[in-house]
């Protein structure tokens, strides 16, 4: 498994203290990206799948659990204790472009900050290879000596695309990418996205609570709650038949566009109740507290992982 | 007609410059109807929302329109006569409720507040035990059955839902006949949204009241109204019963919306619409959707297209059904 798969995960924890207790970020996760493809994180918010992502990114060390990248580098040390060249090859883009972007700095300094840090390009060169790179996310030449508050919410986001790829990375977590855009201009960024990841032959991780656009640009999918995973499986089985009961709550609460999409919508779970604080999760599975079909033994233990069909997981003891 | 709204043209002064926002849009709804905006940011759906309450911000002028509300003609109402309006016949859900609740106020106050002046409309000086006792009731129909601790509480100590079925409670309240929703469920998570909208849908039917939710998430609007109305740049492009408009679109930019949005049927997604929203000092003179539309001609550049009626639930504002 590890030689075919650029990032391995591996009961990776992560606790945050705080005034009022210990929140359990992410409890437990494994789980590996192979390479080329694009693996979906999905969750709610507190469900720990930012938390997950800041961990590969080394934003902060796990407390236990290992992360292996191609199979040797240890992302488990902080960002600073990392060597250039492996900062060079894992990226990634935040949310709102709004903010990621420096209001104060052109375009051109934006994408091209990462080509002069990590010597791909001197002063003479670096508007050559920054044109380059909005040529290849659709942008043009044209944007170049623009600021970020002259764009639209997806040119700023295709901006912070090229601004990832210029140090040419393998590898690039995509955190909630369009969650801040209109539907209009969310499209032109995923099949932009897409199209990267074929010419360039990149793996990604994307992070989001937005099923639609893991149906658009995702290979596997992956649910998460309340810090742990509860479900894994490849996108079209995912979407053909989702098997936890909080999946088929999620896909079930989605608001459908068209008849097609309706008829995909697992019937007879009705969503209720609210994520609970991540301070003091439920004992057990910790979606016993909204399922409504949570037996005695849900409240107890732990579910097992179940293996329903080849790469598709769940956990979840109605499956045992 | 419970709402009647006509040619209204919606300005913004800034220090330098006029932002012509919304350019003449009409809406006309019926007593029961569950109407939809869809619209993308900055096309204007606050804007036309909260003029109907007529509480645009400061620097907003209204050069020409008319929006007629029962046979109150709401722009040139005075305030005696808007104020009774806004306390006991449209309520209005507010976008963020974050944003919308007063952070040092705790919640007992405001809701107390808006339930005060609502029977003060009606003639009627409650006492602080009323107040209490009606607090309750709208969060008991809002779900939120842990109402002691939600009446203590600041808003910053409730969750996201729980602060959103405070606002609910509270447009509830004052409105009478017409609830106007703004981005009801912006920032929450689906299974909550869904929890939202369909107790939304369902206090609606009981009290017989109008809605107007707008939304930029087509799919809601799908789900939750009889007719759709889509705002882009400050016009109103097309209106159509809801179910007519997603399968059959007449006007470019809601064809192309509708395919640019991602579906978990399937993996097909349209281009998505190249450009951006027109600037609003310096706005298109003809279609103001023209410089982005695929099929735009001579015309749609100079001529501001009409209101053209395809069927009877059908209408669109297009040069190409002219």
């Amino acid at each position: 498994m590890e030689k075919d798969s650029i990032l391995t995960v591996s009961d990776v924890r992560k606790y945050f203290k705080i005034k009022e207790g210990i929140v359990k970020a992410v409890d437990g996760v494994s789980f590996s990206v192979k390479y080329g493809e694009t693996l979906a994180l999905v969750g709610e918010s507190g469900s720990g799948k930012t938390t997950t992502g800041h961990l590969i990114m080394g934003f902060y060390p796990p407390d236990s659990g290992k992360i292996l990248y191609k199979g040797k580098h240890d992302l488990s040390i902080p960002i600073k204790r990392r060597s250039l060249e492996l900062k060079r090859e894992i990226q990634i883009v935040f949310q709102d472009p709004g903010t990621s972007l420096n209001p104060k700095h052109i375009v051109k300094d934006i994408v091209g900050l990462p080509l002069r840090i990590h010597g791909l390009a001197d002063s003479s060169s670096v508007y050559g290879k920054v044109a380059e790179l909005l040529e290849f996310v659709g942008l043009g030449e044209d944007f170049m000596f623009k600021y970020p508050h002259e764009l639209g919410g997806g040119e700023k986001q295709l901006v912070a695309i090229a601004r990832a790829l210029a140090p040419n990375p393998s590898f690039i977590i995509l955190d909630e990418p369009t969650s801040a855009l209109d539907v209009s201009s969310q499209a032109k960024v995923l099949n932009t996205l897409s199209r990267i990841q074929k010419e360039r032959d990149i793996s990604y991780l994307l992070i989001t609570h937005d099923l639609g656009v893991v149906r658009n640009i995702s290979h596997r999918v992956m649910i998460m709650y309340l810090g742990k995973i509860y479900e894994e499986a490849p996108t079209d089985e995912f979407f053909r038949g989702p098997l936890h009961p909080y999946t088929q709550m999620l896909l079930s609460s989605i608001p459908t566009l068209t008849r097609q999409d309706e008829e995909i919508k697992p019937k007879g779970v009705e969503a209720v109740g609210e994520i609970p604080s991540a301070l003091s999760p439920p004992k057990g599975c910790r979606f016993h507290t909204r399922c409504p079909f949570a037996k005695p033994i849900c409240s107890e233990r732990d579910p097992p992982d179940v293996v329903a069909d080849s790469g598709h997981v769940v956990r979840c003891w109605l499956y045992e | 007609m419970l709402l009647d709204i006509h040619d209204l043209h919606v300005h913004y002064k800034s220090y330098w410059y006029v932002h012509k926002v919304l350019n003449g849009v009409w809406l006309r709804m019926a007593e029961g109807e569950r109407v939809g905006i869809i619209g993308e940011t900055g096309s204007g759906k606050t804007t036309l929302l909260k003029s109907i309450l007529r509480i645009l911000p400061q620097n907003a002028i209204i050069p020409r329109g008319e929006i007629k509300f029962k046979d109150i003609d709401v722009l040139k109402a005075g305030e005696a006569e808007l104020s009774i309006v806004r306390r006991r016949e449209i309520g209005m859900i507010f976008q963020d409720p974050m944003a919308a609740l007063n952070p040092v106020f705790k919640i007992k106050d405001q809701l107390y507040d808006i339930i005060k002046y609502k029977l003060l409309a009606e003639g009627h000086n409650p006492t602080k035990e009323e107040l209490h006792d009606h607090a309750v009731r709208v969060l008991n129909d809002v779900k939120l059955p842990d109402y002691e601790r939600v009446l203590e509480s600041f808003p910053f100590q409730l969750s996201g839902g729980m602060r959103q079925r405070v606002m609910i409670a509270m447009a509830l309240i004052s409105a009478g006949k017409l609830l106007l929703a703004d981005e009801p469920t912006t920032n929450i998570d689906v299974t909550i949204q869904d929890q939202i909208l369909k107790l939304i849908d369902r206090l609606v039917k009981q009290r017989g009241l109008s809605t107007i939710l707008v939304s930029h998430a087509l799919g809601m609007v799908r789900q939750m109204t009889d007719r759709a109305y889509v705002l882009y740049a400050g016009d109103i492009m097309e209106e159509a019963r809801t179910g007519e408009l997603f399968d059959h679109p007449a006007h470019p930019y809601t064809s192309l919306l509708i395919s640019s949005a991602p579906k978990i049927s399937t993996r097909e997604i349209g281009e998505g619409i190249r450009g951006k929203l027109p600037d609003y000092r310096s706005p298109p003179t003809g279609c103001r959707f023209a410089p982005r539309c695929p099929y735009a001609m001579d015309k749609c550049h100079t001529v501001k297209p009409k209101r053209t009626v395809i069927n009877a639930d059908h209408a669109v504002a297009c040069h190409l059904y002219e």
